[in-house]
């Protein structure tokens, strides 16, 4: 009969490394995200004020202001999500709803996979190839806006296709048994219930296009000017908080300037984050 | 005969949270004989065997109370290593749970967890272990290829030769036929008996045929508490509780 | 009048069931046409860089283009070699991942086996907040923490170097590495854990022996996805690396592909204005062998 050995010395000791590498590495994790939040708010804060975020620049008071830009950001938020969310929802309908051809489906998927993985410096130099030099319209918020619609498009269409997935079978049949036609199904049936997924794509792509700078900077371009009117805005350049941030810090060095526009787009990422875990949160019921 | 203990519970009693799934058990579990815990699903007999290796430390919120003796040594004591335990305690699971890697790695992989590295000795541990599972003559000229390529009887007797080669005392089996079907069953059947020359069994099994045919002791397990510890023969044929005679005549369960 | 209702009714019934099924099948053209439109954008951004691309690659050839070690765009002899851009890239990349993969797997295996639930939870919280933090966010905490922190450490004249760019690209791909490969360990099957543990083995020699070679496709796939993700960054790294067009090497300021094509973009020109369309071309083929090797990796990852 055996003795009560216990474990080798190696054995223990392979044991107590690695676990302390864990936590270790689990600690700096967190250690980092606090680290930048920390830092960022700590000279983010101070620097924000009204008059920053209720003016415009002026060479002539020299005084910055970010009202343009958040006005900018607005418009693209806007306008992208206008045409993404009915395209990108459309398409996954289309996915788990209508598509018959394998072939197809997984075409679009992998279409889908591609944009996704594409860098955001691409999209911006295409943007600007086809939207403003092509077409003409120069840097603008318009260019701004297709552009990112290409960008999100694969976030909207992922999210709702999962939420389309989680549709019982059930609620389709019975739909259908009743003697409706398939739009009316959808309609009625299937979209109320993936709403939560439409919702979870919509809060994402806004974190998306607010967080954006490389693909912006070529297509909407850097401008800080209030325009006259919604028109104007459109077709005129227009940077976004990202884009300014990366302007004041890089081509003007208003390195306290960044700090404000970093905690400003810090306070936007914390309430999206937390909107997308409560609307993630009801998805999952 | 003078019969050897190995295993012992001594007024054992497990709770899950608030639900008080084993009460008050008290079982000797002999040296190289096959002792079968039956009863119906929900009884306690899976509880009661995982208890036996300590698996129930995975689950959360389980409190046992009382104990239970290894060859005279407190399981459930905070001095003892558990993988020591675990180690002298081989599991069978009710599902054929080969890891993802070839049929070799998978029979080698206890040995080398217990720091044996030498090729020459593991080539002849696990050649010995599938020998032992009854499949080596299937399986020994593929034993580069993945274990989870092989049918479930196949994959339960690799289940079986991966316990064996860390020369255990004790084999526990959980329903381990139950996913199999008739053929592969019975092949496991004959595996057990020919097993318990070397090792002492305990298995669980919802399938009285079963017991009778390959244990030497039974304990009826109903609601948590063992209702009845005996030679099988006599449990079956003789039955001293009313209830493990309706359970055994199929009336219930 | 029975009789009347009830033809009309049989008239009418076909009519309607036609209006509907013309609705039918024009819905389904439109839905058809949404999902085409992402396949169309791939198809056209894919022509729309190789269009712009080749011209230039084909005036100055693609050997010099590629292997040239110098990028003097604006002398008055132009000089288009982008290896210095390619190696930046795939240094700064690799040093990344080499940093960040460690921490990220690590993270991920205490995430998904060791950490109690509710700090889990917390942590998780944190990664997601990590990958939502704007590039330009860290590029300025990388300018004003890092880069001087080198200079200083090192004693160089400027901090802003491919070591820079290595450090925030590391922090950026990390969120990436972790959510990927946790998610591949928790599809472990719990049965092939319990086995390991039945056999005598701790649960740490379980993790690393059995559940993590179980998840491999998927840890594999997420370290690609973190290589794509640090191949295609533009701002962090413009911000951080000081942007000569130097060859590479740790302590230089380097300019990536990415920041190659931001940098100069909207002064240039002629020829040179063309060679930054061969860059992104360039990028554009490195990003689609990567996610082909993602796709690869998934797929295998589910089979398993």
């Amino acid at each position: 009969m055996k003795a009560a050995e216990t474990k080798s010395k190696k054995r223990i000791l392979y044991d107590r490394t690695l676990r302390i590498l864990l936590w270790t590495c689990a600690g700096l994790t967190c250690a980092l995200l606090l680290l930048v939040i920390g830092f960022i708010f700590v000279r983010g804060l101070p620097n924000i004020s009204w008059q920053l975020l209720s003016t415009q620049p002026s060479y002539r008071n020299d005084t910055i202001g970010i009202l343009p830009n958040l006005i900018n950001t607005l418009c693209l938020i806007f306008g992208t999500l206008l045409i993404v969310l009915p395209l990108g929802a459309g398409a996954a309908v289309y996915l788990t709803e209508y598509a018959t051809n394998k072939k197809v489906v997984a075409a679009i998927e992998f279409a889908s996979e591609t944009l996704t993985g594409i860098p955001s410096i691409l999209y911006g130099l295409v943007g600007m190839l086809f939207f403003c030099n092509f077409l003409g319209w120069g840097s603008s918020v318009r260019a701004g806006i297709l552009t990112m619609v290409i960008m999100v498009l694969p976030t909207i269409m992922r999210t709702t296709q999962e939420s389309l997935k989680a549709v019982p079978q059930s609620y389709r049949e019975a739909s259908l048994g009743l003697g409706s036609g398939k739009w009316h199904m959808i309609r009625t049936v299937v979209l109320p219930s993936s709403m939560d997924g439409i919702i979870t794509g919509f809060i994402l792509a806004i974190g998306r296009i607010v967080g954006e700078s490389a693909a912006l900077l070529f297509t909407a371009g850097s401008a800080s000017v209030i325009s006259n009117s919604l028109m104007q805005t459109l077709s005129s350049s227009g940077g976004s908080l990202s884009v300014a941030l990366y302007m004041y810090v890089s081509e003007r060095g208003e390195i306290e300037v960044g700090f404000a526009i970093a905690a400003i787009l810090m306070l936007l990422t914390l309430g999206i984050n937390l909107a997308a875990k409560v609307a993630g949160k009801k998805l999952k019921k | 005969m003078e019969e050897s203990i190995v295993l012992s519970a001594k007024d054992l009693d497990l709770y899950y949270g608030e639900n008080q799934a084993l009460k008050k058990i008290n079982m000797d579990i002999p040296e190289r004989q096959v002792t079968a815990l039956i009863g119906p699903s929900g009884c306690g007999k899976s509880t009661f065997l995982k208890t036996l290796d300590r698996m129930n430390d995975l689950v959360q919120g389980v409190r046992i109370e009382g104990s239970v003796l290894y060859r005279g040594q407190d399981i459930y004591s905070p001095k003892l290593d558990v993988t020591w335990l675990r180690r002298q305690i081989g599991m069978v699971f009710q599902k054929p749970n080969p890891f993802p890697m070839s049929i070799y790695d998978n029979i080698a992989y206890g040995p080398r967890t217990h720091g044996i590295r030498n090729r020459k000795q593991l080539d002849e541990i696990v050649e010995r272990s599938l020998r032992g599972a009854a499949i080596w003559e299937e399986v020994k000229d593929r034993l580069k290829k993945p274990a989870l390529s092989l049918s479930g009887g196949q994959q339960q007797r690799i289940c079986i030769a991966r316990a064996l080669a860390v020369e255990p005392d004790v084999l526990l089996m959980d329903e381990a036929t139950s996913a199999l079907d008739p053929i592969s069953t019975t092949k496991i059947e004959d595996l057990i008996s020919e097993l318990k020359q070397t090792y002492t069994i305990v298995i669980v099994t919802h399938n009285m045929q079963q017991a009778t045919r390959v244990s030497d002791k039974c304990a009826f397990f109903l609601l948590g508490q063992l209702v009845e510890f005996g030679d099988t023969a006599q449990l079956f044929s003789m039955p001293k509780d009313k209830r493990t005679e309706d359970y055994i005549t199929g009336r219930f369960g | 009048m029975d009789g009347v209702s009830k033809a009309a009714g049989q008239e009418a019934a076909p009519k309607r069931k036609g209006v509907r099924s013309a609705f039918e099948n024009f819905m389904n053209v439109l839905f058809f046409l949404c999902g085409a439109v992402a396949v169309a954008f791939v198809l056209f951004i894919t022509v729309y860089l190789v269009a712009s691309g080749l011209p230039a690659i084909r005036e100055i050839g693609i050997v010099e283009f590629l292997f040239g070690q110098e990028w003097a765009s604006t002398a008055a002899e132009p000089k288009f070699g982008i290896l210095p851009f390619i190696l930046s890239s795939v240094y700064g990349t690799a040093g990344a991942i080499i940093i960040g993969v460690p921490v990220g797997f690590m993270t991920a295996v205490f995430l998904s086996k060791v950490a109690p639930p509710k700090l889990a939870g917390a942590i998780r919280t944190a990664v997601e907040l990590l990958s939502g933090i704007p590039s330009v966010v860290y590029g300025l905490v990388g300018m004003t923490v890092l880069v001087p922190a080198i200079r200083v450490a090192f004693n160089l004249a400027s901090g802003a170097s491919l070591l820079a760019a290595i450090v925030v690209l590391a922090v950026m791909v990390l969120p990436y590495i972790i959510s990927v490969s946790e998610t591949a360990l928790n599809a472990v099957p719990k049965e092939y854990e319990e086995a390991s543990l039945a056999l005598g083995a701790t649960e740490i020699e379980t993790y690393f022996r059995v559940s993590v070679p179980a998840a491999s496709s998927g840890i594999a796939a997420s370290v690609v996805l973190g290589i794509g993700r640090a191949i295609g960054e533009a701002m962090a790294v413009m911000m951080v690396a000081g942007n000569v067009a130097n060859m590479p090497s740790l302590l230089e300021s380097v300019r990536f592909l990415t920041t190659a094509v931001a940098s100069e973009m909207s002064y240039s020109s002629g020829l040179q204005r063309q060679a930054l369309f061969s860059i992104a071309l360039v990028l554009f083929l490195f990003i689609m062998i990567i996610n082909a090797a993602l796709a690869f990796l998934l797929k295998r990852g589910k089979k398993d």
